[in-house]
C-alpha cells in the first residue's frame, strides 16, 4: 500500500493542547513521525528579560498551568542559588508539600485526560473530583487554585493556616482509599491492559540517550528521581521510595505516576510533622551577577531553568529546559511500528504539556 | 552526590591547555569554558569516559560582544552535574552539533538556532521549531527589540507623574 502523511493535530482529542504530529502511515501502521510544535509559542524567555527577579513568577506560573508551582518553585531555587540566598528552613519544608500537592493535581489532571483517550470515559470524573481536594488544600495554603504564585524568591507567599494539617490529613486518607478503588477499576478493564501493555516501547539507553525523564524514564527501568539523586529544599531528610518500572511501555509509565502519587501522600504527611516553626520568607537581595541553573523533579520530568545577571535587578537570560519538549522528541521511536489507533495510548501516557513545550 | 574535584582533576590531566576557566559551583557540580572547536573531544570524553550520559540542556546566551553556548551535563549515578560553557564570536555564530553523541541535542539546538541564529553544524535537520518557517529574526538576541516604555507604571507613578 502507498505510504501517506496524516496530520494528527493540531485540533485532535489526542493532542490535549495546540500540537501537530505528522505521521507517515503504510496502510494502519506508523512508519514515521514528526512532531510539529510552537503553536502556543509566548516568548516568555524573552518576556522574562525586562522583568524584575520576582515578577517573572508570574509567568513561570504560566508555563504549566496544570503543574504552576512546581516551576515557580524551580525558578526560584535557581535565583536564590544565583543571590547565594539561604531562606528560612521552614519555607523549605512549606515547599515541599506545595511541590506534592500540585504534583498529585498534576497526575490526577494526567489520569483523568488518558482514561477518555483510550475510552474510559468513568475515571475523568473521578479523578477531577478527586482532584478537587488537592486544588483546595492548594488554596487554602496559596490563596488560589490554580497559577497560584505561591513560591516567590525568598521563600514562600505565606503561611499555612491552622486547620491546615487537619484538612490535609482528612483529604489524604479519603484520596489513598480511592486511588486503591480506582487502580483496581483500571487494573481489571480488559481495554485498559490492551492498549497499554507492550505499547510505546523505549529502552533503557535509549530513554536516557534522547534525555527523557522524570515518570516516562522510570518507566523505563532506570531509578532515577533528582529528588533523590541531586536532593533539594529538604527531600534529603524525607523517606520515601522511588517509583520504578521495569516493562518500558504505556503501562508502565501509568503505573509508575500511580506509585508516586501514594509516595507524595506520604511525603506530605511526613513534612507535615517534621515543619519546625519559624518564619516562613526572608527578604532577598534585589540584584544579582553571574549565572546559575538547578534542576528540579517537576511532575514531569527534570525541569532546569538556567539564569544569567550583570548585575541588574533583571534576569540576563532565563532559559527553560522542559523535560516534555526532549520526551516528545523521542516520541517517534516509541510510535514507530506500531498502529494508529496506538499513537493515542502513547502520547496520552507520556503526559503532554503544551504551556511547557512552547514556552 | 559526586566528587566536583575528582571530575575536574580527571578533566585538568586530559586536557591540560584546553580548559580557559574551570571551577566547583556547589558540591557535585563543577563548571568549565571552552574554545568552540574543542567541543567534541571534550563531550566524546565526558560522556564516555567519565559516564555523563545525560545531556540535560543546551542554552545559548548572548553577551553582546560573544555568544556563548551552556550545555550542562548529569551523570546518574551519583548524581554529579557539569556546565560547559563554549565561547563563539559574534561575527561566525557557528559549532559542531552534538546529535552524534546524545539524540536529546537534536530538539535543544533546533531551539538554540531558532532562538539565538547559532549555526550547528553536521545537525541532520536544521529548521526553525517554535517560530514559523519564514520568520524572519532571532529573537532572543540583545538587539531584537523589546518594547519596555509601557511596561511597570505603577499607580501612584501615573498618580504624581513618575516621581
Amino acid at each position: 500500500m502507498a505510504e501517506f502523511w496524516i496530520n494528527m493535530g493540531p485540533q485532535h482529542p489526542m493532542t490535549h493542547g495546540l500540537w501537530n504530529m505528522r505521521i507517515k502511515v503504510d496502510g494502519e501502521t506508523i512508519v514515521d513521525a514528526v512532531p510539529i510544535i510552537g503553536y502556543l509559542h509566548r516568548g516568555m524567555e524573552k518576556i522574562s528579560e525586562v522583568r524584575e527577579f520576582q515578577k517573572v513568577i508570574v509567568l513561570t506560573d504560566r508555563l504549566c498551568y496544570v503543574s504552576s508551582i512546581t516551576w515557580s518553585h524551580a525558578y526560584c531555587l535557581t535565583v536564590e542559588e544565583l543571590m547565594d540566598f539561604e531562606i528560612p528552613e521552614r519555607a523549605k519544608w512549606l515547599r515541599v508539600i506545595a511541590l506534592e500537592l500540585q504534583r498529585i493535581a498534576s497526575h490526577l489532571m494526567w489520569l483523568a485526560a488518558f482514561g477518555p483517550d483510550l475510552g474510559l470515559l468513568t475515571i475523568l470524573l473521578y479523578s477531577l473530583r478527586e482532584r478537587e481536594l488537592f486544588l483546595d488544600l492548594i488554596e487554602m495554603m496559596a490563596g488560589l487554585r490554580m497559577n497560584s504564585n505561591y513560591t516567590r524568591v525568598g521563600g514562600v507567599r505565606n503561611d499555612i493556616p491552622p486547620e491546615f494539617e487537619r484538612s490535609c490529613q482528612r483529604n489524604i486518607a479519603y484520596f489513598l482509599k480511592k486511588l486503591d478503588e480506582y487502580e483496581k477499576m483500571m487494573e481489571s478493564s480488559k481495554t485498559f491492559l490492551m492498549r497499554t501493555q507492550d505499547i510505546g516501547r523505549i529502552s533503557k539507553a535509549e530513554a536516557i540517550n534522547w534525555g527523557v525523564t522524570g515518570p516516562n524514564l522510570r518507566g523505563s527501568g532506570a531509578d532515577v528521581d533528582i529528588r533523590r539523586t541531586i536532593p533539594y529544599e529538604v527531600y534529603d531528610q524525607i523517606d520515601w521510595h522511588t517509583a520504578v518500572e521495569q516493562d518500558c511501555d504505556s503501562y508502565a509509565r501509568y503505573k509508575v505516576r500511580m506509585i508516586e502519587m501514594r509516595e507524595s501522600c506520604s511525603i506530605i504527611l511526613e513534612a507535615l510533622k517534621k515543619m519546625p516553626p519559624g518564619p516562613f520568607r526572608a527578604k532577598p537581595p534585589r540584584r544579582a551577577e553571574g549565572e546559575a541553573f538547578r534542576v528540579t523533579e517537576d511532575s514531569r520530568g527534570e525541569a532546569l531553568f538556567y539564569v544569567a545577571a550583570d548585575n541588574d535587578d533583571r534576569p540576563y537570560r532565563v532559559k527553560v529546559r522542559s523535560p516534555i519538549f526532549c520526551t516528545l522528541a523521542a516520541a517517534p521511536t516509541m510510535m514507530i511500528g506500531h498502529k494508529v489507533a496506538d499513537l493515542v495510548s502513547i502520547m496520552g501516557s507520556i503526559d503532554i504539556c503544551v504551556g511547557e513545550i512552547d514556552k | 552526590m559526586g566528587n566536583e574535584e575528582e571530575t575536574l582533576r580527571h578533566l585538568k590531566a586530559r586536557f591540560p591547555k584546553r580548559l580557559i576557566e574551570v571551577g566547583a559551583v556547589r558540591p557535585g557540580v563543577a563548571r568549565m569554558k571552552i574554545e568552540r572547536r574543542n567541543l567534541i573531544e571534550v563531550c566524546f570524553y565526558l560522556k564516555e569516559e567519565l559516564g555523563f550520559e545525560h545531556l540535560s540542556c543546551i542554552s545559548a546566551v548572548d553577551w553582546k560582544d560573544r555568544f556563548e553556548c551552556v550545555y550542562h551535563f548529569t551523570r546518574y549515578k551519583d548524581g554529579a552535574m557539569l556546565q560547559l560553557n563554549a565561547v563563539i564570536p559574534h561575527s561566525d555564530p557557528k559549532i559542531e552539533s552534538l546529535c552524534k553523541l546524545w539524540k536529546a541535542a537534536d530538539f535543544h539546538e533546533r531551539e538554540a538556532y531558532d532562538m539565538m541564529g547559532i549555526i550547528f553544524e553536521h545537525h541532520p535537520n536544521l529548521r526553525r521549531i517554535l517560530l514559523p518557517d519564514n520568520y524572519e529574526y532571532f529573537p532572543l538576541r540583545k538587539d531584537f527589540p523589546q518594547e519596555v516604555d509601557r511596561q511597570y507604571i505603577s499607580r501612584r507613578k501615573l498618580k504624581t507623574g513618575g516621581a
